[in-house]
């Protein structure tokens, strides 16, 4: 498990400095060293679609924001208010560990879970719907609800975009 | 026809590797229901390949294949095959979304019943709202910057 941690020491860097950087390409960089090191985090979790999905869905996000940010700066922000950011910051994560803290303690230990549903798709899931990959079976058979719905996320995301940018067109 | 999109190494590449990302998307596709993958994963893999002709020929000569129109049938044509697809078991006099198809030997390309067209529907719909997204977002300009790319649709 060492290296899980690494990668998100790594992550927290990256991270850090998308904040920090003057420059907005450089920014959008490092947030995408943010995203790969994610996906390296699925792969030694072992949930490999998640890795595959999560790798090409940055790679697309970051042409789209180097596209779009290249050669902008960010604008500086006073002392004053970055210290109040601060400690805004400080009083949020305290609460925030304080609360995880209480409830991660009635979760079952990594590894070992306690629900039925998860043994029964594995044991019945290639019987029932004749594919070997069980993250495709569950997404697109037990719970293709979820699937139509989330396409009808995209959808409407698409339809937005869309519908916005035509206005700029119809004026020019 | 004026010369635009990247230089003739970027070119020459492009040529070579974008094939090659299209099969791969495609591969990514077809082996959802055995390997990992599925139809989100191979169709972003698609919209990244008509991503890389857009950026290293320019649009003009990416939007042949295809453009903003194109992308908007095609993503409208991949949601209403996904839920033609969801209706099969409401005709066959069962459930929405029952998996009606005969599901096949496992381990083979063509098994698991409606799973592998639900990954097919999904591939169309993402690969063209993604690619629509991307062009809308990052080719498309206000026409101050830059009057002479407002043309393309």
């Amino acid at each position: 498990m060492i290296e899980v941690h690494v990668i998100l020491v790594l992550m927290i860097i990256g991270a850090i400095a998308a904040i920090e950087i003057e420059e907005m390409l450089s920014s959008v960089i490092a947030m995408g060293a943010v995203g790969i090191g994610l996906s390296l985090q699925f792969l030694l979790l072992r949930a490999p679609d998640l890795a595959i999905t999560q790798l090409v869905v940055e790679i697309l996000s970051l042409i789209i924001l180097i596209k779009a940010t290249v050669g902008a700066k960010m604008p500086k922000e006073k002392f004053r208010a970055r210290i109040g950011y601060l400690i805004f910051a400080l009083l949020f994560a305290a609460a925030f560990l304080f609360f995880s803290e209480q409830a991660l303690r009635e979760l079952p230990g990594f590894g070992s879970p306690l629900m039925k549903m998860g043994s029964e798709y594995l044991t019945e899931g290639l019987k029932k719907t004749g594919a070997t990959n069980m993250v495709s079976a569950i997404i697109l058979d037990f719970r293709g609800y979820d699937t139509l719905g989330e396409a009808t996320v995209l959808f409407t995301s698409v339809i937005g975009v869309l519908a916005v940018l035509r206005i700029v067109r119809k004026r020019a | 026809m004026k010369e635009n999109g990247m230089s003739l190494i970027v070119k020459r590449i492009t040529r070579i590797t974008v094939s090659l990302i299209f099969m791969f998307g495609v591969y990514i596709l077809l082996h959802g229901h055995l390997t990992p993958g599925g139809g989100f994963a191979g169709g972003v893999i698609i919209a990244l390949s008509f991503i890389h002709l857009v950026l290293a020929f320019g649009k003009e000569t990416a939007f042949k294949r295809m453009d903003q129109v194109g992308a908007s049938i095609a993503e409208s044509f991949g949601g209403l095959m996904f839920l033609g697809i969801a209706l099969l078991g409401v005709f066959a006099g069962k459930e929405f979304f029952l998996n009606v198809l005969p599901k096949g030997t496992p381990f083979d390309l063509f098994s698991s019943g409606i799973i592998i067209l639900c990954n097919i529907a999904i591939f169309i719909k993402v690969g063209a709202g993604l690619f629509a997204i991307f062009v809308a977002l990052a080719i498309m300009r206000i026409p101050v910057d830059d009057p002479g790319q407002e043309d393309g649709r």
